[in-house]
């Protein structure tokens, strides 16, 4: 209830304040103090930024200085890995996303343990040791209860995407699916469900937008388990992660559908590659709100690499299970950790 | 991006001012900081670097101040350079001497361009133009459809048709000729900037329009690859600036600075909520400032005049500063706060509001708003007119017509007093005791209606974070009263 005292506090200052600037200066246009003009492009000759095709090559840039590197240990001298390495290293890490924390520790366990491999393997090794090593799916609930595919995250990430390729593998497995339309907040976002429902011939629950989405997850699993169907994938609208009233809401989704005869046997947090650190936080609220039990990682097919995954999975523990890698149905694969790392350092 | 950074700097200790300038190591480890917090914060490490740059030019050249410690020396460095990066010359939107103007938005998938042009739409909508919107996004499933309800919702008409994106982005604006619409937005498909088919496809659509602006619309939240697609949207599209979405996720927006700094085109527009309303221009000194957690007033107040109404706020007014403020006056100002977006949203822009504060108003839901209102409306005239009135019966029944309890009905009382006692203060020209820098802006705009002059806008209120930083902590500045009994919490940054 502070809250409420900081609003009428609020109200008042802002209310005396658009009368004063009414009262005095009623068309005074809002334009900012005239500044020096800057350079029209920040990043200057100065500071070359190495294009992605050199990144690509890291392997090749670290292999051919190996030698060197080799040369060094053969003095017997520290187990040091040369300070230009260190820094190539740290470079292709942070332009990937993968943040400054974890960088950090595989900076540190370079200096700390050297690189007799090379640094290459070294920087692949030491980031598939964090990685998880379980990542399997279940498809499968308890006797007599209809499993439920619950998929979270944030805005514009791919979610409904992410549910219509994942139907369709079902459907190629040979499992009966329906879909629930969880989204009744974006406009038309049932609609896009729907259509994907057609494409991959399977079953779907909607109701009007703004509807209760529990309900609808409700209804959905009702009639899976009254006709028999193998798998509920459930959508649910995005929600920004620093909200607690939505994150609240969505734990009550995941309550509802775990309630027999659901069972939500996967709550798969859909990440967009392109998300910088900011993914952390989303999977660390997501997790605390709906238990999350892996990620989908779409969107891998443009620039981005999405690295943050390597920090979400090393802080948190939750694995990356599918990625999207593009458009078609069929672009939906199964992630793969010593692909995914040697992607990224452009093996 | 800065709340833990200006801590560090606190610790630059004071002693080096003696020595008239930073050394080159104190130097190095002030920028190490700032570079790990820029990072941490998504921005392009190509950029980082040139900001980093810059920033030690404007250190090494200067002596120190002697009323700056060196750590505040470096943050006013880096807020310098913040606006300056951010900032440049601001995009004025013009329009076409033959309308239509043509306004393009492209992106990414799932940046938010279909929102973005409908909340594009209700802002031209209130500049006095007539918007047309075009659905060239034939790609995502129901992207039509979705951009059709959003488009109701402002008024704005839509023109679709099941052909190529191409040709309907031409009828789109032939349409709106038609109709004489004087603004056309085209929502395209989301495309990867490496998709060169999709790339030429959007590329034709812009030959075929002739778009007077083109925006990149791109997500606050993107890491380092923000650089590469503004850039190749740049090079296909020869953009005229950037509409930042999802400024109200916790990101701290790095994205902003990478894509800005290497397109060196504006930020034009930022979205910072779910509501339509949640979308305004974009003003780089005030997302420095925001940046540097020392809120963003003018954007605040512009969105207020933007949806309050004058009638019922100089009703209210008077009342107000003689202390005579009833909850009639109440509920019609909290009708009129709602009306300006989400609370969380809103209080982002509020300066000194501690973090919790924020945090706790993001999480207000609007039906604890509605609660209150519940409350008011429980009660008789006579009540709302004199408080003092109500006794125990009297809140019990309110409580039952507000389907609340009587600690909710007792609570809003209480607060509705303090904030008359507040009131009363500001009208007798003192400053009252508020959280954090609220006091401090009430008593300008407490002075202001005294007739005197207001200082100019975010430069008094922000006054640089020198002047915050600067005074004893805890203690508050000398314009802070204890009346009242209500303790300012000390500033927390």
């Amino acid at each position: 209830m502070i809250v409420l005292y900081v609003v009428a506090a609020l109200l008042v200052v802002v209310g005396l304040v658009v009368l004063i600037r009414r009262r005095r200066r009623p068309r005074r246009p809002l334009s900012s103090p005239p500044r020096a003009a800057m350079p029209t492009v920040l990043v200057r000759d100065s500071t070359p930024i190495p294009t992605l095709e050199e990144d690509r090559s890291l392997s090749e840039r670290l292999g051919s200085s190996r030698g060197v590197f080799d040369r060094v240990r053969a003095l017997g001298a520290e187990r040091d890995v040369p300070a230009a390495q260190l820094s190539l290293v740290e470079e292709v890490l942070l332009r990937s996303d993968v943040g400054v924390a974890t960088t950090n520790a595989v900076l540190e366990e370079l200096r700390l343990r050297g690189a007799p491999e090379g640094v290459a393997a070294a920087v692949r090794a030491s980031l598939l040791g964090s990685m998880s090593a379980e990542r399997s799916t279940t498809t499968v609930a308890e006797a007599g209860r209809v499993p439920v595919w619950l998929f979270v995250g944030v805005n514009g990430v791919g979610k409904t995407t992410t549910i219509g390729k994942l139907a369709q593998r079902h459907r190629e497995e040979g499992r009966s699916v329906l879909l629930a339309a969880g989204d009744t907040f974006r406009a038309a976002a049932a609609d896009q469900l729907e259509q994907w429902a057609t494409r991959t011939g399977a079953d779907i629950v909607r109701a009007n937008e703004g509807a209760d989405p529990g309900s609808v997850v409700h209804d959905a699993i009702g009639r899976a388990s009254a006709r028999h169907v193998d798998i509920v994938l459930a959508d649910t609208a995005g929600r920004r992660a620093n909200s607690t009233n939505l994150l609240d809401e969505l734990a009550k989704v995941r309550r509802v559908a775990d309630r027999a005869p659901g069972q939500v046997v996967e709550t798969l947090l859909v990440l967009d590659a392109t998300t910088g650190q900011n993914a952390l936080s989303q999977a660390r609220e997501f997790l605390s709100a709906a238990g999350v039990t892996g990620i989908v990682l779409t969107k891998l097919d443009g620039t981005a690499r999405g690295g943050i995954v390597i920090a979400v999975e090393r802080e948190l523990e939750i694995p990356v299970k599918f990625v999207g890698v593009g458009e078609g149905v069929e672009d939906l694969i199964v992630f793969d950790p010593t692909a995914y790392v040697d992607s990224l350092l452009g093996a | 991006m800065f709340d833990a950074l200006s801590e560090r700097f606190e610790r630059l200790s004071t002693s080096l001012r003696s020595r008239g300038r930073l050394s080159d190591a104190d130097l190095d480890e002030a920028l190490a900081d700032v570079r790990s917090a820029l990072l941490e914060a998504d921005v392009e490490l190509g950029v980082v670097r040139a900001f980093l740059d810059a920033v030690r030019e404007r250190l090494s050249g200067e002596a120190l101040s002697q009323s700056l410690s060196p750590g505040q020396q470096v943050i006013k460095a880096v807020h310098e350079q913040l606006v300056e990066v951010l900032g440049g010359t601001p995009l004025k939107i013009t329009y076409e001497a033959k309308p239509p103007t043509v306004v393009l938005l492209a992106g990414l998938q799932g940046a938010g361009k279909t929102t973005a042009a409908a909340k594009l739409a209700a802002w031209f909508k209130q500049q006095g133009r007539q918007p047309y919107l075009v659905a060239a996004d034939l790609q995502r499933p129901a992207a039509v459809e979705q951009l059709r309800v959003l488009a109701a919702q402002v008024g704005v008409d839509v023109f679709s048709e099941t052909s190529t994106p191409i040709r309907v982005a031409r009828q789109g604006v032939a349409e709106a000729t038609r109709l004489g619409r004087d603004v056309v937005i085209i929502d395209t498909a989301g495309r990867l900037a490496i998709d060169e088919a999709l790339m030429d496809e959007v590329r034709a659509i812009s030959a075929a329009t002739t778009p007077k602006y083109t925006f990149l619309v791109i997500d606050a939240v993107t890491g380092q690859d923000a650089v590469a697609t503004a850039k190749s949207f740049h090079d296909a599209l020869e953009l005229s600036g950037l509409i930042v979405t999802k400024l109200d996720y916790d990101a701290r927006g790095g994205a902003v600075l990478s894509a800005r700094g290497v397109v060196g085109r504006p930020v034009v527009f930022a979205s910072t909520g779910e509501k339509l309303a949640d979308f305004d221009l974009f003003y780089p000194d005030r997302m420095a400032s925001r940046i540097l957690g020392m809120g963003d007033v003018l954007s605040l107040i512009e969105q207020a005049e933007r949806t309050m109404d004058p009638e019922v706020l100089s009703a209210s007014a008077g009342r107000m500063m003689s202390g005579t403020f009833t909850l009639d006056d109440f509920l019609a100002q909290l009708g009129q706060v709602r009306k300006m977006g989400s609370l969380g949203g809103i209080m982002k822009l509020m300066p000194g509001v501690t973090k919790e504060m924020r945090t706790a108003a993001s999480n207000v839901d609007e039906g604890e708003l509605g609660r209150v209102e519940a409350i008011v409306r429980s009660m008789t005239p006579r009540e709302r007119r004199d408080p003092a009135i109500i006794d125990g019966s009297r809140r019990t029944r309110i409580a039952k017509g507000s389907a609340t309890s009587v600690a909710a009905v007792n609570q809003l009382l209480k607060q509705f007093g303090e904030m008359r006692k507040m009131m009363r203060q500001m009208g007798n020209g003192a400053t009252p005791a508020m959280p954090g820098g609220l006091g401090k802006m009430a008593s300008l705009a407490a002075r202001g209606t005294r007739g005197e002059q207001l200082p100019a806008g975010f430069e008094a209120l922000g006054a640089g974070m020198a002047s915050a930083a600067s005074a004893p902590r805890g203690g508050g500045g000398k314009n802070k009263k204890k009346k009242g009994g209500r303790v300012t919490p000390p500033k927390q940054r």
